[in-house]
Parts: C-alpha cells; structure tokens; sequence
C-alpha cells in the first residue's frame, strides 16, 4: 500500500463542488505538486490532508492508518503557508521548537533540533531574531524549518512562493527540493505556476474544476498532455483542429496538410475532427532530405525572448508560434517571408476532450 | 516634504492643545481653594475625607473587575466568530453598539428590575450588587472592548495563525495562551484603558446600584458643594487611571516575554 492514500475524495461547499472524485497514492519520499488554476480545489485538498477541512466522502490513509477524522493537531503532518504565519511574538529558534515544545520534548533536545533546523535552512545567525526582522524569504525558510523540526509524516506547502520576487522564488525552491530529498520526507506542494511545478517534482498533479485532469512526471505533464486543458495549462502550445486521414497510419489532415502523429487514432473514423497540439519548441527549421510533416508558414511577426526566438507563422488559417534557440549564427527570415518548417510525429499530439 | 512636516506638527499641536487645555485649567482651578493664592489646600482636603479614598479603591478593584470579566467574554467572542463564523461578525459588531443606544438609565433599571427577585435575586447582597455593576460596566464598556480586540486581531493573521500552531500539534488552550494572546497585548491594552477610565468616571449605573461607595458619585457630591476638591478629584482620578494603565502595560509587558520565553528553547 502506497505511504499516503486520498481514496475517492470528494468535498462540497455550500454553493459549489470543491473537490470531486479525487483519487491519489503518494510513495514515501515522494515530492508530489497540486498544479491548477485558482479554483480548481488544489488548496482545499490540501487542507483536507492537514485536517483543515473535512471531505464529504472518501478517506485519507496515512501509513496505513485512516486520519479523515483526527484533528489537525493530531495528524503529524508539517504545514507551510504562503504567508509563513510565524509566530510574531516569539523569535526565530522560538517559532521552530514551537511543535517540540508542544510535544514535551526535553529543553536540551529541543534546543538541539532548533539548530539542526537553523543549519539546514542556513540561518544560524538568526535564531534570536523576531520574524518582523527577517526578509521574506527567510521568514519562509524559518516557517519550512519549524513545520521540519517535528519530523512529520508528510510535509504540506500552500503556494509557499507566491508572496517572493522571482529571484527569490527561483533559489528558494531549489532549496526546499534540496531539503525534502536529503530529508527523504513526502511531499505535497501546491502551486499554480507550471514552471515551479516542472522543476521540482517527481510527480504532478493537474487539476480543473475540482477534478484530476492528468497525474504524471514532470516529463509526462510537458509532452504528452492528454487533455486539452493540460496541454493549454502547461507551457504554451499551438492548437488547431484537424480532420483524420488514416486512423491506422495516424494521420491527420490541417488545412490540407498531412501530418503524421504517433498518437493513438485507432478509435477515430476517417473524415472525424480532432484537435491536434504541437509545442513551439517541437518545430524547427527543415534539415536536409526531411520529408515527413513538412509544411509551410509566412512568418508574420519574430520575437526575441532572451535565450530563445519565438517566430509567429501562419499556416493557413492558422497561427502557429515556432520557437528556436538564439544562437549568434542563427539565421532568421524577415517578416513576410515563407519559410518550410518541419515537426517530428511524436510532436503532433492529439488531445482528448 | 517640509511643508507636509509642518502639517504633521501643527495638527498634532491642535490635538494636544484640545486635549490638554482643560485639564490644565481644571487643575489649575484645583489649586485656587486659598483665595489669591496657589495651593494644595483642596487636596489636602480631599485626602482628609475618608469616602473618597474609600470609593476610588472600590471603583478601581471593580473597574479591574470588569476589564477581567470583558476581556474573558469578549477575547473567546471575537476570536470565535473571526475563525469560525466570520458572518456573525456584523450582527456581533451591532450588538456592541447597543449601549451606545440604550441609556445607561435603561440598562441600571432594567438590571434592578430583573434581577431584584426572582430565580437571581442579586441586589439582596453587596456580592450579588457589585457583581450587577461589573456586568453593567461590561455591557457599557462592550463597544470599547470589541473595537479594540477586533482591530487587534485584524492586524494579525488569527485564522493561519490558528492553523500553524494546530499543525504543530498544539491544542486550543495552547493556541490561545500561546500565540492569540500574546498578540494582542496592545489591544487589550487598549480596551482595558478605556473600560477602567469610563468606570471612574461613571455616574448613573453606580448611583443606583451602589450609591457614594463608588468614586463616579462621590465625585458628582462633592462638585455639589465643593467646587474645588471636585477639580482635585478629577486631576486625582485622571492620574490614577495612567499609572494604573502603566501597571498594566508594565505587568504586561512582562508576562508577554516570560509567555514568549516559555513558549520556545532557549
């Protein structure tokens, strides 16, 4: 049986579904991410696994044994908030043996654990001071520190970024992957922003609308989304509807154009429409003697993104954006150039509903 | 910049000018007992009559009383409804309004009436009377106490903070001992400021509960007849409630770092 089980969790809110049908098993050591728009019930089963919430139906099984109905003081589960919520009236080695102090531990063990804490999130300098004195991401890494030094079961972060600038954000999430895998303690992450998510974990969890849209690898998620609304969530995509040529063969047809895609077809009809997904970065200039899914497009517009150029191509009625890496011997079209680009049939994916 | 700088110091002197003035004349006409003369004379009268002494130590033990009393209903309240019924809060902000409404002529005889017989006959004793007035100072010090303990917790994240220390383990005695208080040092502060200066000074409700033993009728006796020791009386009761409000903020202060300490390793 897998470390933590969320058994067909469903919550309903007066005026609304929360969460529905949420089935998930989390391996022991595991960092799993809640990625979704706002809304779509990511936080509220997060708090239903801290104890915040109760599920309307289904259970919660931590190691084995069913918590849907302890208290959140009686589940062992560590928990970071977005806006840290350090305790303003005690210090920084205060607020971290805060939970040990609640659990009677021994002063001299306590104030152990406190500076183990205080090494792991680099800050033992800091331990005398007040949370006011602290920037924010230390006061992030203080409240990581005091929800570790419990050694819970499983660690709970609710958008533990989101209230950082970007620098911060960058390093700081490093650092919590750093920490959770030296640490080996299971993890759930919450968190709308699909790069954050990507970088750091092993496992994601898509979800819209209350519902589980696709679990998968960081990997997975990015090139194999099976739905239209993860393909559009994550990273940016080109989409267009295309009519089946060949369900054996995998063919489709866009404004005339065959393409070849590896995606399952067999259930499809010859002359029914699908809507087919290529990421920018999956097309490229044409190299010498490619003959599949080769197709035209008049640049309409060439954008520089920093380490990468994205160009706006139109393919019939289509606009498709195409990004290439920006190397100083690239040789770029101008605007209102046609240009013969090319995509592999692994990048042309077909997305169920 | 300058000119905003000036503003900031010209209302602040408008401020302390309006709150000043008539303290300074009412302790100046204080020490006009001697005529054509500055003396102490009216209060060295005023500490020669025993009622007064007498009646400013028993306002003032209600008076602490009764912020006990309020702080111990209205922390548990408001708390309360922010955390778990964040939609009372209106109909709770209204009901603490009502004294500013109800006079406080409508609150003492409705208490007198209510509760002179019946299942709680509390008027037949002094106990069961004083415990009357501390509840009536409650009920009229209630806008004050909200207010104050609403804004305090307002400035602070009650509900994740609940959350936090619920995460940790920690149990609702704990999380209110432990973290909610100590936060809301300067706004029970605040409350207790306001309830004991509206108990020193209050007149109706002790009047007909309690009569000359307590301070606010005393006062009003003696500016009946004695003009001047009313005045020393007032300067009296005025410097009272601050060093008493420093006791308090001293005692405070103190119990909030010995809290804080215990709370964490050294």
């Amino acid at each position: 049986m897998s470390f933590l089980v969320l058994e067909d969790i469903s919550k309903v809110f007066p005026t609304a579904v929360g969460v529905e049908k949420f089935d998930l098993s989390v391996e022991r050591g595991e960092f799993i991410s809640f990625l979704g728009p706002s809304g779509c019930g990511k936080t509220t089963t997060l708090r239903m696994v801290a104890g915040f919430e109760s599920p309307t139906t289904g259970k919660i099984i931590l190691d084995g044994v069913d918590i849907t109905d302890r208290p959140p003081n009686q589940r062992n589960v560590g928990m970071v908030f977005q806006s840290y919520a350090l305790f303003p009236n005690m210090t920084v080695a205060q607020n971290i043996g805060f939970g040990l102090k609640i659990r009677k531990e021994p002063e001299s063990a306590i104030k152990q654990r406190v500076a183990e804490m205080l090494a792991l999130i680099h800050l033992e300098q800091k331990g005398n001071s007040f949370p006011h004195q602290l920037s924010g991401g230390q006061q992030q890494r203080v409240a990581l520190a005091r929800a570790l030094a419990i050694r819970p079961q499983v660690l709970l972060l609710d958008e533990p970024l989101s209230a950082l600038d970007a620098k911060i954000r960058v390093s700081l999430r490093a650092e919590i992957r750093a920490i959770q895998r030296q640490l080996g303690i299971t993890a759930i992450y919450v968190t709308h922003d699909q790069e954050e998510a990507l970088s750091i974990s092993d496992r994601i969890v898509v979800m819209h609308e209350g519902k589980i849209e696709q679990v998968g690898t960081p990997f997975e998620i990015y090139n194999f989304p099976t739905t239209r609304f993860v393909a559009n969530f994550v990273g940016s995509l080109n989409t267009a509807e295309a009519e089946v040529v060949d369900p054996q063969g995998g063919i489709v047809a866009l404004h005339g154009i065959r393409l070849v895609s590896t995606s399952d077809l067999k259930e499809k009809r010859k002359g029914d429409k699908v809507m087919i997904a290529i990421r920018p970065e999956r097309i490229g200039f044409i190299a010498e003697g490619e003959k599949e899914n080769v197709f035209e497009g008049r640049v309409e517009n060439i954008t520089f993104l920093g380490s990468v150029v994205r160009l706006q191509l139109r393919v019939g009625e289509t606009i498709f954006n195409m990004d290439t890496f920006n190397r100083p011997s690239l040789q770029l079209p101008g605007n209102g150039d046609t240009i013969r680009v090319t995509c592999s049939s692994k990048a042309v994916l077909v997305l169920s509903e | 910049m300058k000119k905003n700088l000036f503003w900031n110091w010209f209302w602040i002197f408008i401020s302390l000018t309006y709150f000043f003035i008539p303290l300074y004349a009412t302790f100046n006409f204080s020490l006009k007992a001697r005529k054509g003369e500055l003396s102490l004379l009216a209060y060295q009268q005023m500490m020669e009559d025993p009622r007064i002494l007498r009646s400013l130590i028993f306002s003032t033990e209600i008076g602490l009383l009764t912020i006990l009393l309020g702080l111990l209903l209205m922390v548990p309240t408001v708390y309360w409804v922010r955390l778990k019924a964040p939609r009372l809060r209106p109909v709770i902000e209204f009901i603490s309004l009502l004294p500013f409404v109800i006079p406080a002529i409508v609150l003492v005889f409705g208490l007198i009436r209510t509760y002179s017989g019946g299942i709680f006959p509390l008027t037949n004793t002094y106990t069961g009377t004083n415990f009357l007035l501390i509840a009536g100072y409650v009920v009229i010090g209630l806008p004050y106490l909200y207010r104050s303990v609403d804004a305090g917790m307002s400035a602070i994240d009650v509900v994740t903070l609940t959350e936090a220390a619920q995460s940790l383990g920690a149990s609702w005695p704990t999380i209110m001992l432990r973290v909610i208080i100590p936060n809301l040092r300067s706004a029970m502060l605040g409350a207790a400021f306001l309830t004991l200066a509206i108990v020193l000074g209050e007149f109706t409700v002790a009047t007909f509960l309690v009569g000359l033993k307590a301070f606010g009728p005393v006062i009003w006796q003696v500016g009946q007849n004695r003009a001047y020791e009313a005045s020393a009386l007032v300067i009296v009761s005025f410097i009272i409630t601050w060093v008493l409000m420093g006791l308090i903020n001293y005692v405070g202060r103190r119990g909030a770092a010995d809290g804080s300490v215990a709370a964490g390793p050294r």
